[in-house]
Order: C-alpha cells, then sequence, then structure tokens
C-alpha cells in the first residue's frame, strides 16, 4: 500500500471508460507520442505557468479515493479504470492497485496502448476484468510516424491476451485521413477476426474539444486545424465493419 | 396537443395577471352588512367564504372543458387584505415592475384607498403578528435572522389525498352531522367550540355545491347562444358534471377531474394558503376512473389525455398572489407551489406506477407549462423504465420533473410517528416538503439563516450591519484559542435564535387558529370533522411545524475555513479575519484567493468539511426538533430555500468562505456555487453524510449540459447516481441542465461557473477552463440539441 506512482488526475463520474459509473485513474508518463493524443499532460511534468501537473501518490492513497464511490459502482455495474498514459508503464505501482481493488471487489478496467512487454500482461492478467486496447494503425511506418513506435508489440500483445482468454475491448480512435481511412479501418477489421477472440470495438470519433487543453498547455498541436468527421461517415465506418462481422459500438 | 388544447394554453400563456379587487370587496361587504355579528368567529368565516362562493364572478372561456376560475378571469388575482393589506405603493410597484408584475389600475387603487385599507390596515393577520411579537424577534427578523411564513400567507402546506374521489360533499355533510350528533356536551368541556367549527364547515361543503351549481347554470346560458352543436354538447356534458360533483361522488373521469378543481378553487378563495393545494398522487387518484372508462368504452385514451391538458392549464391560470412590502428588484415567482406526485408505493408499500403515471407524463412534457409543478416519486420497487422517462422530459431543460426518494420520504414519516399507510400514501409538496396527504398539517414557518449567525457570532453578538446588539454575548472571538470554543459559541447563538423564534411561533400559531379558521379547508383533512376542530387549530391527525435551515453549503466552508486557516495552519489569526471580513476583503484580496481557493469545502466528499456539515446539521437538528408545537404536534427542520438564499445572502456580510459582502448564500444542501470540483458523485457523497431521514425535506440541485443525457447509455447512468443517491437516504435531487444561455453567462462570469462540467463523445472538461472558440461551439451544439 506505501507503493508509490505518478498521475495526473483522478476523474469520478467517468462515463466513457468502460461499463458503468466509473473513477478514472490517470497516471503519468507513455511510451507513445500519437500526434493526436487526448491527455498531452500525461507527457510533461509541469503546465505552462510552471505549475506541477504531476502527483506522486501511493496505492493506499488512491485507494481510499476510490473506495469513496462504491455505492456508485455497484449500482451501476462500474469501478475504476486505469488510464494515462501508458499505466503499463508503473507496473509494480498498477499491480497493487488492481490487487487492492480485486481484494475489495471494485471492478477494474486498464486502458492501455498495448506497448508493452507480454510478460507485463501476463503479470497482471488475473486481475485485470477488462482491458481497453487501443488499435491505431495496421500500417507500420504510418504508425511509427505518427505515435512514434511500431506497432508490433501491440499488436503481439492483443494475440497474447486473445490466447488467454482476456476481456478485451478495442478501441478505435478515428482520426482524419490518418486512422479513419478504408484501407487501415478494413486492415483492423480482418486482422481482429484472425484473433482467437471475437473482441468487441468501439470507434472514438475525433473531436476537436481536446484542442483547448494544448492551448491551455501552450503545447504545439499538430492537428489543431483538422476537422471532425460527419456523423454519416462515423455511421458509415461503423456498418462497413459491422458487415465484417465485428460487434462495433460508437 | 389538439387545436383546442394549444389555443387554451397560448391563451393562459398571453393571460396577463392583474390584481383583481372582487374578492377583497366582497369580504369587506360581508363583514360590513352585519351578517357576521352574533356568530362565532369559525360561522362567522364559513359565513364569508360562502359569501364568496355565492356572488364571485363565473367565467367559462371558449372552448374549455374544465371550469372555474378563482377570480372573474384567468389570472386576475385576488387579494386577502384579512391576511396582509396592500398599500397604494405594493400596487403602484407591482403595476409598474418589471418582473412578475401585476397589473393594478387607478380603479383598483381607487377601491383600495377607499373600501379596503380603511376597513382592514389595523385588523389584519400581519399587522396583529407584528403587534404581538416582542423586541428581540422583532429585531431577528429585520435582521434576516429568519422569515415568519405566516405574515402573508396562512397556513397551507397540506395535499390531499383520496377521498374526494369517494366521497361527494353530501357525503362530508352527512359525516359532520354525526360528528355534531356524538358530541358530549356533559363531558367535554370544548363540545360548544367543536359544535360552532362543525357547522362552520357544513356551511363551507354547502357554499362549494352551490358554488359549482352556478357553473351549470351558466354553462346551461351558453347553451342557449351557441350555435355550434359539438360545443353544444361539450356545454351540456360541463352543465351535468357540475350538477353532480362536488355534491355526489365522482363516477367518471371528467367528473373526478372538475370535482377537484372545485376544491382547489374553494381552498385557494378561503384563504391564501401556503403552498397551493394539489391533488397529490394524481396518478393512483385517477386511475380506477380511467380504467373503468375505458373498460365500459365510455373514455378514450386521447380525451382523457385532452382533459387532464385542460386540467393543466387551469393551474396555470392562478399566479401566486402578490405579497405585501414588495420591491421593484424582489426575485419572486409566479408559482404557486402545486407539486403534483407520480409513481412511489401503494399503502401495503408495492409499486404504484400505472399507465396514468405515463400518460401525466406525456402531459407534463407536452404542456411545458409553469404551472403545475411535477415531481417522480421513486422507490426502489418502480421499474426503471419509468424513471428514465422522468429523465427524458428533464433533458428539454424544463426543470421538471424534480425526483423524490419515496422510501426515504416513509422512513421520515414514519420516525415521526406516522403510520406505514399514511406514510406510503403521502409524498412531498410544495418544494420537497414531506407529508401525509389528506391528514396532515405540515406547515413551513420560516427560513433560518445559519450563517447570518455565524456572523452574529464573529461579532459577540451585534449585528454589524446595523450596529444593534441582537444576540447573546457569546465572548470576543479574538479570545478563542480552539475551533471547539467558536463552534460553542456559534450553538449558543444557534439555540438562542431558535429560541426566539419558537417563541414567536407559538404566539402566531394561536393568533391563526383563533382568529382565522380555515372551515372549508378542514372538511378535506383528517381528523378535523372527526375531533371538530380547525385545520388551523390542530384538526388535522399530524400537525407538525418546520423550521426551514438555509446555507448548509456557505456555512460548512466558513466554518471550515476558520478551522482550517486560523486554528489548522494558522496561516490567519480570528483577529485579522475578522477585520477583514468587516472590510469586505477591502485591501485583503490575497487572503480573500487565499480563502476561496484554499478551504477545504463541502460537496467534494473531503470529510475535513464534511463533519462540520454534520456538525451544524446535528446542532441544528438538536435545537429544533421534536419541541412541541401549540396543535399537539412537533417542531421539526428541514432545508430548502426556495429563493431566500438571496434574501438571506443580502443581510449577511463578508464570510470566511472568501464570499463577499450581501452576495447569495449557497441554497438548498448544495454546494457553494462553483465550488463543486469533484462532479456528481462526490457532491452526493458529501450531501448523504447528513442524516435525510430526520429531516422533513432537503434540497439538492444538480447542473448538467444536455449532451450528458444525449444516449440512452447517458440516461442510464445518470439514473443509477439518482438510484445510488437514493440507496444513501437522500431525499430529493433535481437536474437542470443547463442551456446556452446560462453557458453564454458562464462565460462572461466564469467564477460563478467553475464547477461547470461539458461530456462531448467521451472526453470532457470544465466549461470555464476551455478556449473561447470552443466554449462557443458547445454553445451553438447546446442550442442545437434536438430534443
Amino acid at each position: 500500500m506505501t507503493t508509490t506512482g505518478l498521475l495526473f488526475d483522478i476523474k469520478k463520474f467517468a462515463i466513457h471508460d468502460g461499463p458503468g459509473i466509473r473513477t478514472t485513474v490517470f497516471v503519468s508518463g507513455c511510451p507513445l507520442t500519437c500526434w493526436w493524443c487526448h491527455n498531452p499532460e500525461c507527457q510533461i511534468e509541469n503546465g505552462s505557468n510552471g505549475e506541477n501537473l504531476v502527483q506522486r501518490k501511493t496505492v493506499s492513497e488512491i485507494i481510499k479515493e476510490v473506495e469513496r464511490d462504491i455505492p456508485f459502482y455497484d449500482e451501476s455495474g462500474g469501478g475504476v479504470t486505469f488510464s494515462g498514459g501508458e499505466p503499463m508503464l508503473q507496473l509494480p505501482f498498477l499491480t497493487e492497485l488492481l490487487l487492492e481493488c480485486r481484494k475489495r471487489g471494485i471492478h477494474t478496467a486498464v486502458d492501455t496502448s498495448g506497448y508493452a512487454e507480454e510478460r507485463d500482461f501476463s503479470a497482471i492478467l488475473e486481475n485485470v476484468d477488462m482491458f481497453l486496447y487501443d488499435l491505431k494503425l495496421m500500417d507500420d511506418e504510418l504508425h511509427q510516424k505518427t505515435t512514434g513506435v511500431s506497432n508490433k508489440k501491440i499488436l503481439s500483445n492483443l494475440e497474447f491476451l486473445a490466447e488467454q482468454g482476456a476481456n478485451v475491448r478495442i478501441r478505435i480512435p478515428l482520426i482524419p485521413d490518418i486512422t479513419d481511412t478504408n484501407e487501415n479501418l478494413e486492415a483492423i477489421g480482418t486482422y481482429l477476426l484472425t484473433l482467437k477472440r471475437r473482441f468487441p470495438a468501439d470507434l472514438l470519433p475525433f473531436n476537436i474539444f481536446y484542442k483547448s487543453k494544448y492551448d491551455r498547455l501552450k503545447l504545439d498541436n499538430r492537428l489543431k486545424n483538422m476537422e471532425t468527421q460527419s456523423p454519416q461517415r462515423i455511421v458509415d465506418i461503423r456498418e462497413t465493419l459491422a458487415s465484417s462481422g465485428l460487434d462495433v459500438f460508437v | 396537443m389538439n387545436d383546442r388544447i394549444k389555443e387554451l394554453r397560448d391563451a393562459s400563456i398571453a393571460a396577463v395577471p392583474k390584481i383583481s379587487m372582487e374578492r377583497a370587496t366582497l369580504l369587506t361587504e360581508f363583514y360590513q352588512n352585519g351578517v357576521a355579528e352574533g356568530n362565532s368567529v369559525p360561522v362567522a368565516r364559513a359565513k364569508a367564504f360562502a359569501y364568496l362562493m355565492d356572488k364571485k364572478t363565473v367565467w367559462i372561456g371558449e372552448n374549455e372543458l374544465i371550469v372555474g376560475e378563482r377570480g372573474p378571469a384567468p389570472k386576475e388575482t385576488p387579494t386577502y387584505p384579512e391576511i396582509c393589506t396592500h398599500t397604494l405603493e405594493d400596487f403602484e410597484i407591482l403595476h409598474n415592475r418589471e418582473k412578475i408584475s401585476f397589473q393594478a389600475g387607478e380603479d383598483v387603487k381607487q377601491v383600495q384607498k377607499e373600501t379596503i385599507i380603511p376597513v382592514w390596515q389595523n385588523r389584519s393577520m400581519r399587522k396583529r403578528i407584528m403587534d404581538a411579537m416582542d423586541d428581540a424577534w422583532l429585531e431577528a427578523f429585520d435582521a434576516g435572522v429568519f422569515t415568519e411564513f405566516m405574515e402573508q400567507r396562512a397556513p397551507g402546506h397540506t395535499v390531499l389525498d383520496d377521498k374526494i374521489y369517494r366521497k361527494g360533499m353530501r357525503d362530508f355533510i352527512r359525516e359532520i352531522n354525526d360528528s355534531i350528533d356524538r358530541l358530549d356536551f356533559e363531558n367535554d368541556p370544548d363540545a360548544f367550540a367543536r359544535r360552532e367549527q362543525l357547522t362552520a364547515m357544513k356551511i363551507a361543503a354547502g357554499a362549494l355545491i352551490r358554488f359549482a351549481q352556478r357553473y351549470a347554470d351558466y354553462a346551461e346560458k351558453l347553451l342557449q347562444k351557441e350555435k355550434n352543436q359539438d360545443r353544444q354538447k361539450e356545454l351540456q356534458e360541463i352543465a351535468s358534471v357540475c350538477r353532480r360533483v362536488p355534491e355526489h361522488a365522482p363516477e367518471t373521469f371528467h367528473e373526478a377531474l372538475q370535482y377537484y378543481w372545485f376544491v382547489h378553487l374553494g381552498v385557494i378563495t378561503e384563504l391564501n394558503t401556503w403552498d397551493s393545494f394539489n391533488p397529490g398522487r394524481l396518478d393512483r387518484h385517477l386511475l380506477p376512473f380511467y380504467r373503468k372508462g375505458i373498460d365500459d368504452g365510455s373514455l378514450t385514451e386521447e380525451v382523457a389525455r385532452e382533459l387532464l391538458q385542460a386540467f393543466w392549464i387551469k393551474f396555470n391560470n392562478q399566479p401566486a398572489p402578490p405579497k405585501v412590502g414588495v420591491t421593484a428588484q424582489e426575485s419572486n415567482t409566479y408559482t404557486d407551489f402545486c407539486l403534483i406526485n407520480l409513481g412511489g408505493v401503494d399503502e401495503k408499500g408495492e409499486n404504484a406506477v400505472n399507465e396514468m403515471t405515463y400518460m401525466i407524463l406525456d402531459v407534463i412534457e407536452e404542456m411545458r407549462l409553469l404551472q403545475p409543478s411535477s415531481m417522480v416519486q421513486i422507490s426502489k420497487v418502480n421499474p426503471d423504465h419509468y424513471l428514465h422517462r422522468a429523465l427524458k422530459i428533464v433533458k428539454t431543460g424544463y426543470g421538471q420533473p424534480s425526483i423524490f426518494n419515496t422510501d426515504a420520504i416513509v422512513q421520515e414519516m414514519l420516525r415521526q410517528g406516522k403510520t406505514f399507510e399514511d406514510a406510503r400514501n403521502g409524498g412531498a409538496s410544495g418544494c420537497v416538503e414531506t407529508g401525509a396527504f389528506g391528514k396532515e398539517s405540515y406547515i413551513l414557518t420560516g427560513y433560518f439563516n445559519l450563517v447570518k449567525v455565524l456572523e452574529i457570532t464573529l461579532n459577540n453578538g451585534v449585528d454589524p450591519r446595523s450596529d444593534k446588539k441582537i444576540g447573546l454575548e457569546s465572548g470576543n472571538p479574538a479570545s478563542f484559542t480552539s475551533f471547539d470554543e467558536l463552534y460553542g459559541a456559534f450553538e449558543k447563538q444557534l439555540h438562542y435564535f431558535v429560541d426566539v423564534k419558537l417563541k414567536g411561533n407559538r404566539i402566531i400559531e394561536r393568533l391563526w387558529a383563533t382568529v382565522l379558521p380555515a372551515p372549508f379547508l378542514s372538511i378535506l383533512v383528517d381528523d378535523c370533522i372527526a375531533r371538530g376542530k380547525d385545520y388551523n387549530d390542530g384538526g388535522a391527525r399530524y400537525n407538525t411545524s418546520y423550521v426551514q435551515g438555509v446555507g448548509l453549503g456557505s456555512i460548512t466552508d466558513s466554518l471550515s475555513a476558520i478551522n482550517h486557516h486560523v486554528f489548522t495552519e494558522k496561516s490567519v489569526t480570528l483577529e485579522s479575519l475578522q477585520n477583514a471580513l468587516l472590510a469586505n476583503f477591502e485591501g485583503t484580496e490575497c487572503l480573500r484567493i487565499l480563502l476561496k481557493e484554499k478551504t477545504p469545502r463541502y460537496g467534494n466528499d473531503d470529510d475535513r468539511a464534511d463533519t462540520i456539515t454534520q456538525r451544524v446539521f446535528e446542532s441544528y437538528f438538536a435545537a429544533v426538533d421534536g419541541r412541541p408545537n401549540t396543535k399537539g404536534g412537533h417542531y421539526r427542520i428541514n432545508l430548502l430555500p426556495t429563493t431566500v438564499h438571496v434574501y438571506f445572502g443580502s443581510v449577511v456580510g463578508a464570510t470566511p468562505d472568501g464570499r463577499k459582502a450581501y452576495t447569495p448564500l449557497s441554497e438548498g444542501i448544495s454546494p457553494v456555487q462553483g465550488t463543486d470540483r469533484k462532479g456528481p458523485t462526490a457532491v452526493i457523497r458529501s450531501a448523504a453524510k447528513i442524516d435525510h431521514l430526520r429531516t422533513g425535506g432537503t434540497l439538492l440541485n444538480q447542473k448538467f449540459t444536455p449532451q450528458i443525457l444525449e444516449t440512452e447509455d447517458g440516461i442510464r447512468k445518470v439514473g443509477q447516481l439518482v438510484r445510488t443517491y437514493f440507496k444513501m437516504d437522500g431525499h430529493h435531487i433535481q437536474f437542470n441542465v443547463i442551456d446556452a444561455e446560462t453557458l453564454k453567462e458562464a462565460q462572461k462570469h466564469p467564477e460563478n461557473y467553475r464547477d461547470l462540467i461539458v461530456r462531448v463523445a467521451g472526453y470532457s472538461d470544465y466549461f470555464v477552463d476551455l478556449g473561447e472558440d470552443l466554449q462557443n461551439e458547445i454553445i451553438r451544439r447546446t442550442e442545437h440539441a434536438d430534443f
């Protein structure tokens, strides 16, 4: 309970990070540098005014905070989601958090880029109720260009989780002209069908609202002129993926 | 809605509120023509009521289905000079003010000046009350420590049960006669008083029958002139309905609604009762009539719906009667707090949601009228489908229905000693007040300004606004060495002012009981007939008096600021804090920011603050709860503000939580505006830390943008939020869905909206933290949200 980790926020009444009413713990640090990152504060330590964005907290402090909303989790089938940043980066911290949640019967979800070692996934597997697993681009060259890392580990870890029978929801961020191309989406669809388990997939339409974070943090935003997809485009994408036999949600 | 309802609705909305002198003139005429002389007070009051019902204008609007108006026409609003007498200046202000105005022309003012003022000015209840209060009461009242409900309006705060759907006024007269026959003059010293009271009730019951007959006559008269055959049939139907009810028990859906409406008009004509009377559990009352009509083919769903809509419009035609001593700026409302209850449980504790519940929810959604207000009772046995249906109406941003916890309401009543059956047949009325419908007089006696008491404590008994010593000398705060010492002084002042308030209340209760009894209302509330006692004199089965605490968030944060900064962090002394408060933080803005930003605050599930909330709650509860009133009942607490947190704020200087002088206090049990930064689950956790079950109602407001309720999933999760709060025994929650106008306001004054979270497609942020272009984008989306 005294292990510490770095985080930048704990958000309550999180209703988009897994089932039910949840508390989302946002941990700091990420091996990826996605152009469209929604939580750029996970990458930096200080805000534009020098304020400290990162807090160091013990497992016990976080559990105390998370426990407060147990009545809401019980009522709604919710729980806690570890997001980031990349929670797998602080493995001992995450492992202990998951264990403490398990002891208390709190449902857990790990929101991950998949960019970690297979043994790390293997280590936490039995104490995770659900993975929210990002799948961005099938073309490795483009993946490296826009996220800074190769997708090889990400794909192999997903295959590992499928083999292990883990409960996974795939999350596909729809970034205009980068991830939302027909070519990429078809490749993702084909790939998911080859896995040992059929995982449901959530489409995350691009939204411009996170731009203000970049402005506030005075960060360079590569996608600042990008527009959100039309609702019709989202429907079309969903239908295309669904017609290949996947469970797709928006 | 069909064309007829649309026209009636448009006409109701367009009607201009006016002062009507008819009631005041008739009442004055009655007392001047000498008929009242020689009668006991209740009999004279009943005869005055009969005089009003026999003489006042009858009015039937074009294409109306449910008939009857309180004034000579829709929104023509009577005055009640025997309770409070308006000055000419009052009329002037009401006539000219921009908001919540009432037309009062020269003719009206002339009648007021020549006929009404000379007779009533020195005899009104308000005058009697003010004359009877001692200096301590008057000083505290003037300082804004508390308000007094009964100085301008009659004790109302009651709601009808199912009795009128089973009994006609003839049946009530029979019961009254039986009760008179049972009087025991040989052994009961009050037998004579009881007989007078019962005689008065009988006169009042007869008056309502005649009033309905006058409507029947008028409908027949209109029928003679009517060319349209369809309308002729309707007028014929109206006439025959008015011939049957309220004299006899209703047999049809139409009769049930019309009967209630005549009863409603009787209650609000007799006196200007607080929290206007309402039918209560309407979905349950109407169900048998609806099913019977559908089964025997005499009623269709369309006709039932249309009649309900027509019924809704009648409420909207009756603005709350205007107050005296009004100001142009005063925030006020036309709403008279008729709160229709839906859902909940039956007397056996089983799910009471039925097909009428859903039909009435449709009507609420479609009518979108200011009045009547509506609420849904949510019990653990009620289906989610029903809760979700209600939330879909909430989503439209109309502020209704509000959401109540049936299971908490029942437990609140059981704690007060009511039977299971009476508790389960009850509900909430007014704003959030718990009551046993048809069996209880649950009087709100006045708001109590918890924050003002702290201000007086910090000034050792002196009100800094007037420099008068109005409280106890509880010690010079500069000498306090611990938070407990300060809190002890606050608690002493609290008890003192509660004593002052209750002493006044007991006198005021007697004045109403003896001077202005309510024989008509007494017919309707058990057990006034059986006891031969008036509603205003303890005739009801249960007689509860409330003192409503205001400013729970503000008082918590103020005490928490002192505890944290003065006694824990020791970053400021109490003396320098006190000087800063007296100077309204002039020259100490840094201190103010520290207090505002770094104080542990209520509404964030922060035990450092919430333990103080619990402590204040316990002190206030101990000061009030269980003390006897003069009607055989007890004083209780509830925590609700209506809009008084604005007035109460206007009499309180700067507070230790960084609030500037004379700005509003927190409302209900909601956190101080803009200080809950951890989202709705944290607010709910904080709010649930006080013991709602030992109150008669608490009020919690939550703000949401419509996007959160956009999807079925969002509605389900907000529903789960409600269910969780209710599992923790929360009494009531209301969701205010933020509209685009409010967002624009938040853009201009971000300091007041720091708690406003906007959620969009998986990403959420505080609205005030967004860049202007993005704020504008959300405003546009909110404006275009398709409901």
